[in-house]
């Protein structure tokens, strides 16, 4: 295995572990407004993603840094082609992290209010746009010759890609509740429980309608075949078995499973795109590739060598965090 | 609407906006290390008191910088694709490796320590707010490693029609590198010191907490003087580094037109409007000389003759920086410090003397001398980033060359504006918040360990 396909795995597991983790506080975040309420509830359920959420969203900026160091094309591209999806996502990833913050440092009903929805939008809109923009990624976008995006930003929003970002909305959300159902305790778990049961038929419907599409309009068929291999499959028989486990009230085992499903379908995204990264729709000539838009041998070198010692300290400090804070959070436990 | 002016407007607006919050962080968090270190110690509660205290408003600070630093590592991507394409292969690793070693250390062990009074052993909980010291200030240097690569780059080669990194350690000893980063390293401690010192300040002259206030004051006036005392030494480095390394700079911080040996210190340069030209100037004669070389001769270039000599190097073109706000921040830089190394004297002074609480103009002072650390900072960075221009990467790439050129003018225009508000109603938000806790009594907090 060269260099460049290893840095494609890198980056996929760097997204895998991004939706995995911060997957889930997204979901709490745009669940907290209907979840709790009052606000006595809603700082259960913020306190339940507290001291994790910030670690999370780190995955996202190792996943952009790693591919403007591994792949600089990719990274020019793409941030400069999404530009206004991107914004809106910076924008509320701004308020969303300050909200955390902020929220409790005032009693008043109106601010609390205020971040309770900067929470819910800042949450939404990420949950939702990143799943567009890694439906058009799949779908292929227009590429010149010389690597530049020539679409707009209205361009990015086409039914296909509504359509996987809906999917990935949806999957975040149930993954989300059923988080909750594990570190929070009662009425709130009990709650978060109801609404993971109603939003896993949704997720597996549009699952299957998103996967569908995907045979349909990309090439996903020509990449997979028609038996796409055990890690789509794994994703899919994850997402029923949740179900399942969903009504057997084993909360442990339908997050296992909500992850499971998360993971697999980043991989299967990215198995789909290799050996490239951004697919152009002008000419299959003009794709970016992990070879022409990426780094020099030396700098996947030094990166190779910097991520392999690295990366597991943080998968095993970040792994200390979740067993610190692994009892459930409830009203008691606030006032503690 | 030209997408390369809206570009490099919005870059100085959201780089500033987020520099005004780093450098509270790199210096407070080992202050508030500091003094949970001390409780650890002395099991003094008030340390804990204090440790608390600060910690809020530590925390307040901290998510700013953390929110507005996503935009920074964003927007090469996105306004500076073409920057991104030419610098990529250099440039992105320091940036990936300050996400992989230092972004996740200070998320993850923030959130054990302010979550985690309770959880953890008093020893693991303090080695949690010395690792988000230390990946806190881990950060400020990978980014500037990359930031030096502009500067001044080293160890690359020009292959493939691009820079490409031909020795990674030569970025990691950059010359440029060890004197920016000690200087805003220490700048951070004078920043928190100052902060600490006012907010103190304030208290002692309402007759809040005496006891308490006192404290923090002697901590906060060490802290302030030793940092201020370090970022002027090295910063006098750092300038004889610069005189060779990228002499338009200090030209222009100057407003030295023609070359001079020896090199006069320019007192007050009245230049032309589009500063081109020097209108009227009261000069110090050889005072510049000694503060380039330590002696009283030895030639300083002047703008004029750089701007023939770069002609000549890298074509006919305009090399001249943006003269009167390099001239105008150098000054407004140096005098703060110098205004902030006699103010943390002073405040020693009294406070080794025990009459801090006597002197009320200068406990009336200090709380407007917050903004000190706060007007250096942010004139220190337009000095180093304006002085740089037109380079993007200093010799190899001009800015108007990085540009994005697929993002309209229209869409930087809607980000701009975008941005601003935002920005512009969180720094009300944040100033309401820390004026809040910073006035509030200590003693009466409300011990909390979750949102």
């Amino acid at each position: 295995m060269d260099l460049n396909t290893l840095w494609f795995i890198l980056i996929a597991i760097l997204f895998a572990g991004f939706f995995l983790l911060e997957g889930f506080d997204y979901g709490v975040g745009i669940l907290l407004p209907f979840l709790g309420k009052d606000d006595e509830e809603r700082r259960v359920i913020i306190n339940t993603i507290g001291p994790f959420w910030d670690g999370n969203e780190v995955w996202l900026l190792t996943a952009g840094g790693a591919i403007f160091a591994a792949f600089p094309h990719w990274y020019a591209t793409m941030f400069s082609g999404f530009y206004l999806a991107l914004l809106l996502i910076l924008i509320a990833l701004i308020l969303r992290g300050v909200a955390f913050e902020f929220r409790g440092k005032d009693a008043r009903p109106g601010w609390r209010k205020f971040w309770d929805w900067a929470i819910f939008f800042g949450s939404f809109i990420p949950a939702l746009l990143w799943g567009v923009a890694f439906g058009n990624l799949l779908r292929g976008v227009p590429i010149d010759a010389r690597m530049n995006y020539t679409g707009d930003f209205f361009g990015l929003l086409n039914p296909y890609a509504l359509l996987t970002g809906l999917y990935g909305l949806v999957l975040l959300i149930f993954h989300g509740a059923s988080f909750l159902t594990l570190r929070a305790e009662g009425e709130i778990a009990e709650r978060a429980r109801a609404v993971a049961a109603r939003l896993w038929l949704f997720a597996v419907v549009l699952l299957f309608v998103a996967l569908g599409a995907s045979y349909a309009l990309t090439d996903m068929y020509t990449k997979l075949g028609v038996n796409p291999g055990v890690i789509p499959i794994l994703g899919g028989v994850a997402l029923l078995a949740a179900g399942w486990f969903l009504r057997q009230k084993r909360d442990g085992w339908t997050f296992t499973m909500t992850a499971i499903t998360i993971v697999t379908t980043v991989f299967t995204i990215f198995l789909t795109l290799h050996p490239r990264v951004m697919i152009s729709s002008i000419d299959p000539n003009f794709s970016l590739t992990i070879y022409n838009a990426s780094s020099s041998p030396y700098t996947l070198r030094i990166m190779t060598i910097v991520a392999l010692v690295f990366v597991p300290i943080v998968l095993a400090y970040q792994g200390w965090t979740y067993w610190v804070f692994r009892k459930r959070v409830s009203k008691k436990s606030l006032k503690a | 609407m030209d997408p390369l002016a809206l570009s490099r407007l919005q870059f100085a607006v959201t780089t500033i906006y987020h520099f005004f919050f780093v450098p509270l962080t790199l210096g407070l968090s080992i202050l508030v290390a500091f003094m949970q270190t001390l409780y650890y110690r002395t099991n003094d509660e008030t340390w804990k008191k204090h440790t608390q205290f600060w910690g809020k408003l530590f925390l307040i600070n901290f998510a700013m910088g953390v929110v507005t630093g996503i935009v920074q590592e964003f927007q090469f991507g996105m306004n500076w694709s073409e920057y991104s394409r030419f610098v990529g292969d250099v440039f992105g690793a320091p940036l990936a490796i300050e996400a992989l070693l230092a972004f996740f250390l200070e998320s993850t062990f923030l959130g054990l320590w302010f979550f985690g009074w309770d959880k953890l052993s008093k020893r693991a909980h303090l080695a949690t707010i010395w690792l988000v010291a230390f990946g806190s200030n881990l950060s400020a240097l990978w980014i500037l490693i990359a930031n030096s690569f502009m500067q001044q780059p080293v160890g690359f080669v020009i292959r493939n029609g691009r820079a490409e990194m031909a020795d990674f350690f030569a970025l990691l000893t950059n010359p440029n590198l060890w004197t920016q980063f000690p200087h805003v390293f220490f700048s951070g401690l004078a920043t928190a010191g100052f902060f600490m010192l006012g907010i103190s300040a304030w208290h002692l002259l309402k007759k809040s907490n005496v006891e308490f206030f006192r404290r923090s004051f002697q901590i906060a006036a060490l802290a302030g003087l030793f940092g201020i005392a370090l970022v002027g030494l090295i910063g006098h480095n750092q300038t004889q580094r610069i005189v060779q390394s990228q002499p338009m700079k200090i030209a222009a911080a100057e407003g030295l037109y023609q070359s001079e040996d020896p090199a006069s210190f320019s007192l007050l340069t009245i230049g032309s409007l589009d500063g081109r030209s020097e209108v009227f100037a009261i000069r110090l004669p050889a005072l510049l000389s000694l503060l380039a070389y330590n002696k009283f001769t030895g030639r300083v270039e002047g703008i004029d003759d750089l701007q023939a000599a770069y002609s000549k190097q890298y074509g006919a073109g305009d090399y001249l920086p943006p003269i009167p706000w390099i001239y105008w921040s150098f000054r407004a830089m140096v005098g703060a410090g110098m205004l902030m190394g006699l103010l943390a004297l002073c405040g020693l002074y009294l406070a080794m003397r025990n009459k801090i609480e006597s002197n009320l103009l200068f406990l009336k002072i200090l709380p407007w001398a917050i903004l000190l650390p706060y007007l250096a900072n942010t004139t220190g960075w337009l000095m180093a980033e304006l002085g740089r221009q037109p380079w993007i990467v200093f010799g190899l790439m001009k800015t108007e060359q990085g540009v994005s050129n697929t993002v309209s003018g229209a869409a930087v225009l809607i980000s701009l504006i975008l941005f601003t508000i935002v920005y512009g109603a969180l720094m009300v938000v944040d100033i309401y918040l820390l004026r809040k806790f910073a006035t509030s009594d200590p003693m009466q907090a409300a011990h909390e360990a979750a949102y």
